[in-house]
């Protein structure tokens, strides 16, 4: 077996503080699935085209398929396992459930957290915010209707201001 | 003779994505470093990629000892066709075609394999529609009893038909996981997944339409060649195109001469609606296109053939009993939604400004449930523990349906329990003899249905249980609110779980076998026939063909509804497909059988801002093949679409004198189209 040097790196994912062993060659996305254990980020394409490995760091949508984990040492980064706060769902999450916007599921954790930065910093998006927000993310199953529809349910439930005509 | 697909295939590569050589490593970056490593020396031989191409004498040969490209023809009339275009009125002439789509299931395939190094023991973790029928191939190509094949299809990230296929991948990691007592694990890259993983559509029909003066239609004579790619997947989708070809309406004669023609490309097989969007596209089309020759309303030209309302079987001219249908109110209903009048109002004052607004409609009869012929049963399982809690095992699975919410509903409403204690467990050979899978909208008509006939044969079981608790009559027992009542008797009652105690425990009838469960396989006597109506409005720029979607209405009837949320995510992901078929998608090859579209920024799955809301209604005709009256919506909406919005296109174009658009109506084909038109 030929010898991999393996570098440490410290990440910040979902608050808690990582230190690993890794070949520095190794993508986010493969780093935390294969040497942290959080599956619930997806791999769709590895080339940056559908966003399923989409993560947040320091709050913005991320795509860790093209990301180095030793670049991302001094950052925050967000999977959907930090989402819920112990057994409560994050009201995104309760949305979803509620309206069908999960079919196959497996463009959830990044739908959710897309979703989640554009309400950190939009809290009532128009369907069209809405509808760039999530366009780079793909969805094969739902037609994405029910997700915009969660997105607007979760915000309205989250905010007491009125969905924004246009932002 | 059917050629056989080798596994590996050193000797002769018939298409981009044919597999030639396997290499196991320790890691990923191994297994890739080592395939880099692997030399495939080829010579280039020339290649056919199209059918065109492929079917002309003289023709490279994709199988050269089959010695043509042609691997099926058939001829088939029925009615007197002669007659029919003896001296019709007009008869309409198009050349339509299906292009080639991918699946692309976001959750590319995948294989897992472990053997046991002391049991006899495989299990395999697949990305698979049909976990039964994987189990079976591997079982019989290992030689190893199927009690000893573990197949798992675990949740599963969508397939659309693209994991419907038993492919090389599952048997060779099989096969090299027994061999090295090792786990042995396989995971589709994108590119592989556009070369290698089976593609759909792909129909070529050159087809006739009679009609007389009054729009009635005489007779369909349609030609059509079917892509098969390199290996004989689909070999029967243009048979199942054939068998719906007459769509909703009165044909009364029709001929259909099939050719399957094998290409160098990536086999095809089933996408979403698998041989029936083709049929609907093709009569979909025709009907506009006799309409506008005639100078009638395409409405109106519908509204006088389509079949009338029927609740028992029809059988169309073709031999296909219709189980039930109501289309005409289908098509009145989604007409009624978009106030049609008034679309075609402003139709004219828009034209009259410049603008190129089109307006399509489709009716469209889907065929699902299969089936009642051959092995296509579905099995379950209804199991109860002393506790009262329940399990629900189905052959279908699910991959995004949601059957784990549908049956267990249909579980809770025939015992009484509260459906948090009902488990619905799938994919998963260990747990279920035999089992067929998710495919085809079967899963409610078929599989939905064996799990209510299990839960009825618990029902019964559990009945009497409860007479013999309240002293009363089997038949005097009612379920409600999730208790057991004696009928018109305040207060005898018993839950649910107190039945299951006595099920396991004292106080049952003193002839009565413990336990409390059944298993069911459903056969259905017949198919299922879901439809609707839909319409499209679009608007063109004049100046740069580019296209805005701008409402989509539709009405699908599916019979019975057992999940109102469930069946509109299904009619939204179909949308989703069939306006994708309409306007986006294509797979194309290089003439050298180079894959042009490997990839998601050539192979345009639509993305959030480009599909409109969509409006949905539906009406319901229940099935009279099933006893839960339902028929499948998986595939209905893919069906209605694709159609629905070229129509839109073609009468957008209409006032430019435009007669003809194959999907996908990009920008560029429609700016082409117009330029065409100018310089008439
Ligand atoms: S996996 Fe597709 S963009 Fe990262
Ligand atoms: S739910 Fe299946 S890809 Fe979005």
């Amino acid at each position: 077996m030929p010898v991999t040097d393996k570098v440490p790196v410290h990440l910040l994912v979902n608050g808690e503080a990582y230190e690993v062993m890794v070949p520095p060659y190794k993508t986010l996305l493969e780093v935390l699935r294969e040497d942290l254990g959080l599956t619930g980020t997806k791999h769709g394409c590895e080339l940056g085209e559908c966003s399923m490995c989409g993560v947040l760091v320091d709050g913005k949508p991320y795509l860790s398929c093209l990301a180095m984990p030793l670049d991302l040492q001094q950052a925050e980064i967000s999977t959907v396992e930090g989402l819920a706060n112990g057994n409560e769902p994050h009201p995104l999450q309760r949305a979803f459930a509620e309206l069908g916007a999960a079919q196959c599921g497996y463009c959830t954790p990044a739908m959710l957290l897309t979703a989640k930065s554009l309400l950190d910093s939009n809290p009532r998006p128009s369907r069209e915010a809405i509808r760039q927000a999530l366009a780079g993310v793909l969805c094969r199953c739902t037609g994405y209707l029910k997700i915009f529809e969660a997105v607007e349910l979760a915000a309205a439930r989250s905010s007491t201001s009125p969905p924004a005509a246009h932002v | 003779m059917i050629p056989s697909r080798p596994l590996l295939n050193a000797d002769r590569v018939r298409f981009a994505g044919d597999l030639v050589a396997m290499v196991v490593a320790e890691t990923r970056e191994q297994a890739r470093d080592a395939a880099d490593r692997v030399v495939v020396d080829l010579d280039q031989h020339p290649a056919v990629t199209n059918v065109d191409a492929a079917r002309q004498p003289g023709a490279a040969l994709v199988h050269e000892d089959f010695g043509t490209n042609v691997a099926y023809q058939s001829t088939r009339t029925w009615g007197d066709v002669a007659a029919a275009f003896d001296r019709p009125h007009r008869v309409v002439h198009a050349r339509l075609r299906n292009q080639r789509l991918a699946g692309v299931p976001i959750e590319p395939r995948g294989v897992l394999a472990e053997a046991s190094r002391w049991e006899p023991v495989l299990t395999v973790w697949s990305s698979t529609q049909i976990p039964h029928g994987v189990r079976d191939e591997l079982a019989a190509f290992l030689s190893m009893p199927q009690t000893d094949v573990r197949v798992i299809a675990p949740e599963v990230g969508g397939g659309f038909g693209a994991k419907l296929s038993l492919y090389p991948e599952e048997l060779l990691v099989a096969w090299a996981a027994r061999r090295l007592l090792r786990p042995v694990k396989w995971v589709e890259e994108r590119s592989e997944h556009m070369q290698a993983t089976t593609h759909g559509r792909g129909q070529l029909h050159d087809a006739e339409l009679a009609v007389e003066a009054d729009g009635r239609i005489r007779g369909l004579r349609v030609r059509l060649t079917a892509d098969l790619g390199a290996y004989p997947m689909g070999v029967g989708l243009g048979p199942l195109t054939r068998r719906l070809l007459c769509g909703c309406y009165r044909v009364p004669a029709l001929q259909v001469d099939i050719e399957s023609v094998y290409t160098n490309t990536t086999p095809i097989a089933a996408y979403r609606g698998a041989g029936r969007p083709e049929a609907i596209f093709l009569i979909e089309r025709m009907v506009d296109l006799a309409a506008r020759e005639l100078g009638m309303d395409p409405v109106e030209f519908r509204r006088r053939n389509l079949l009338p309302r029927f609740e028992t079987p029809v059988t169309t001219i073709a031999g296909e009993n219709y189980d039930s249908g109501d289309y005409p109110a289908a098509l009145e209903r989604v007409l009624e939604n978009a106030d049609y009048r008034g679309l075609r109002r402003r139709q004219d004052e828009a034209r009259a400004q410049g603008r190129l607004i089109g307006i399509g409609v489709a009716s469209y009869v889907e065929m699902a449930g299969f089936g009642p012929s051959g092995d296509l049963f579905e099995s379950a399982v209804v199991r109860v523990n002393p506790d009262g809690a329940v399990t629900v095992v189905t052959g279908t699975s699910p991959h995004g349906q949601g059957h784990e919410t549908a049956w267990a509903q249909l579980v809770a409403l025939e015992l009484g329990v509260n459906p948090d204690w009902i488990t619905v467990r799938h994919g998963d050979t260990a747990l279920l003899a035999a089992g067929t899978g998710t495919f085809g909208s079967r899963s409610a008509a078929v599989g939905g249905t064996a799990v209510h006939l299990a839960a009825r044969d618990v029902q019964e079981k559990a009945r009497r249980i409860a007479a013999h608790m309240l002293e009363a009559a089997p038949a005097d027992i009612v379920v409600r609110d999730g208790s057991w009542h004696v009928r018109g008797v305040q207060g005898r009652a018993v839950g649910f779980r107190d039945i299951a105690q006595v099920a396991y425990g004292e106080g049952r009838p003193a002839d009565m076998e413990a336990g409390l469960e059944a298993t069911r396989y459903f056969q259905p006597p017949g198919l299922v026939f879901p439809f609707g109506a839909h319409l499209a409005v679009v608007e063109i720029d004049p100046d740069t063909g580019a296209l805005t979607l701008e409402r989509y209405l539709s009405v699908d009837d599916c019979g019975r509804v057992i999940n109102p949320l469930l069946a509109e995510g299904q009619v939204h992901g179909g949308l989703a497909q069939g306006i994708a078929q309409a306007l986006y998608e294509e797979v194309a090859y290089g003439p050298d059988g180079e894959l042009l579209t490997g990839n998601l920024t050539t192979y345009l799955v639509p993305t959030a801002p480009d599909l409109p809301s969509f409006s949905l209604d539906r009406t319901v005709t229940p099935s009279p093949v099933n006893p839960l009256g339902v028929k499948g919506i998986g595939e209905s909406a893919t069906i209605g679409s694709t159609p629905a919005v070229v129509n839109a296109v073609v009468d957008a174009l209409a006032p430019l004198g435009v007669r003809e658009i194959d999907p996908p109506c990009t920008p560029e084909k429609i700016w082409n189209a117009m330029l065409a038109s100018r310089s008439r």
